[in-house]
C-alpha cells in the first residue's frame, strides 16, 4: 500500500510504538544478527565496572532498525530513497519508544513524486532518541 | 577496510527482521513477498550494516584464538589504558553518532555484494555531558555482482574523553 502524493499534505504523520519495556535479550537477539558484539550492549560487568555506564544500552542501529519498521510499514516495501539519524540519546533496557514520521514536502525526483519526511523516535519521558529524515517514492 | 563478499542471504534477512521486531511476511515469506510491488524478499532499510558479520577484521566480533575485552573471569579480559568511557580507549570503538543510508536499490537474497569503506571527514567538539568528543566519518559503497552501487552508507562514530553523564 504504496502513498499517493495527491493525498499528501504537508505535516501528515504516521506513528508506532517501537518497543514497549525493551529487553536485554532483544540486545543479544540485534548483536546476533547484525554481528556488532560491542560488550556494551550485552555485558552488563564490562559495561558497568569498565566502560562506566550504568547499565548496557542499546545498539543506536537496533533503534534506527525499528525506526526503520515504522517507515515501511508508513511509506511501503521498497519505497525508501534514502534514511539518515543522528543518534541523540541512549537507549536502555526499559526503555519504550515511540517513533513518527512527519510530510516536509512532496516533490519530484528523477521523474517520480518523492515524500521527504522529518524523522524522530522519543522514549517514554519524550526525550529524543533518533533524529532524521528519510526520503520515500510515492505513486502520483 | 573493505569485504570481499557479503552474500545476501534469506535466513540473514529473516534474523535480523526479527531482531528489529519487524513481522512484515515480506523478509521471510516468499510467497507473500512475489505478490508485493518489489515481487520478492527484500531485506530492511538497516540491514546493510549487518555486512560486519562479513568484515574479516572487524574488531567488535570476538575471533577464534583472540583476545576479547568483554567480561569474563574479570570484568574485562584485556588490560588496557581505558580513556573512561563510550566504551572507547581500544576496546569498543566509541558510540555510533550518526548513520545515513541511501539506497539506489534494494537487496534481496541472491545478490552477492561488496562493500568499500572510505575515510570521510574529522571534527571535534566540547560537550558538558562527555567532555572531548571526537567524531569521524566513514563512506562504505556497496556494489552488487554486476558492479552496480546498490547502497551508499555514511556512518559517523564518536570518541567520548568520559562516559556520557546520563
Amino acid at each position: 500500500m504504496a502513498l499517493s502524493a495527491s493525498s499528501l499534505n504537508i505535516g501528515d504523520s504516521y506513528e508506532e510504538c517501537l518497543v514497549e519495556d525493551l529487553k536485554r535479550t532483544q540486545l543479544v537477539q540485534y548483536s546476533g544478527a547484525s554481528g556488532d558484539y560491542n560488550p556494551l550492549h550485552t555485558d552488563e560487568i564490562f559495561t558497568t565496572q569498565v566502560a562506566g555506564y550504568p547499565s548496557v544500552f542499546a545498539h543506536g542501529m537496533l533503534s534506527m532498525g525499528m525506526t526503520g519498521r515504522m517507515l515501511t510499514n508508513y511509506v511501503g516495501d521498497g519505497r525508501l530513497k534514502s534514511f539518515g539519524v543522528r543518534f541523540t540519546n541512549q537507549v536502555w533496557p526499559g526503555d519504550t519508544l515511540h517513533s513518527t514520521a512527519t510530510v516536509e514536502e512532496v516533490t519530484q525526483e528523477d521523474g517520480d513524486p518523492v515524500v521527504k519526511l522529518k524523522v524522530e523516535t522519543t522514549n517514554q519521558d519524550g526525550k529524543v532518541v533518533v533524529s532524521g529524515y528519510a526520503s520515500a517514492r510515492v505513486d502520483p | 577496510m573493505s569485504i570481499d563478499r557479503f552474500p545476501v542471504e534469506a535466513s540473514h534477512i529473516m534474523m535480523f527482521a526479527r531482531s528489529v521486531a519487524d513481522a512484515n511476511p515480506i523478509y521471510y515469506d516468499e510467497e507473500y513477498a512475489a505478490g508485493t510491488e518489489p515481487g520478492k524478499i527484500i531485506a530492511p532499510p538497516t540491514f546493510a550494516q549487518s555486512s560486519a558479520q562479513f568484515d574479516p577484521d572487524y574488531f567488535l566480533r570476538p575471533k577464534i584464538g583472540e583476545p576479547w575485552f568483554g567480561s569474563g573471569k574479570e570484568a574485562t579480559g584485556i588490560k588496557r589504558d581505558s580513556s573512561g568511557g563510550g566504551g572507547g580507549g581500544g576496546g569498543g570503538g566509541g558510540l555510533h553518532a550518526e548513520q545515513h543510508f541511501e539506497y539506489h536499490r534494494h537487496i534481496s537474497p541472491g545478490d552477492v555484494l561488496t562493500a568499500t569503506v572510505k575515510p570521510g571527514k574529522t571534527w571535534e567538539r566540547e560537550s558538558k555531558r562527555a567532555g572531548k568528543l571526537t567524531f569521524s566519518e566513514t563512506i562504505t559503497e556497496y556494489r552488487d555482482q554486476n558492479g552496480e552501487l546498490v547502497i551508499t552508507a555514511r556512518g559517523v562514530g564518536v570518541r567520548t574523553e568520559r562516559p556520557v553523564d546520563q
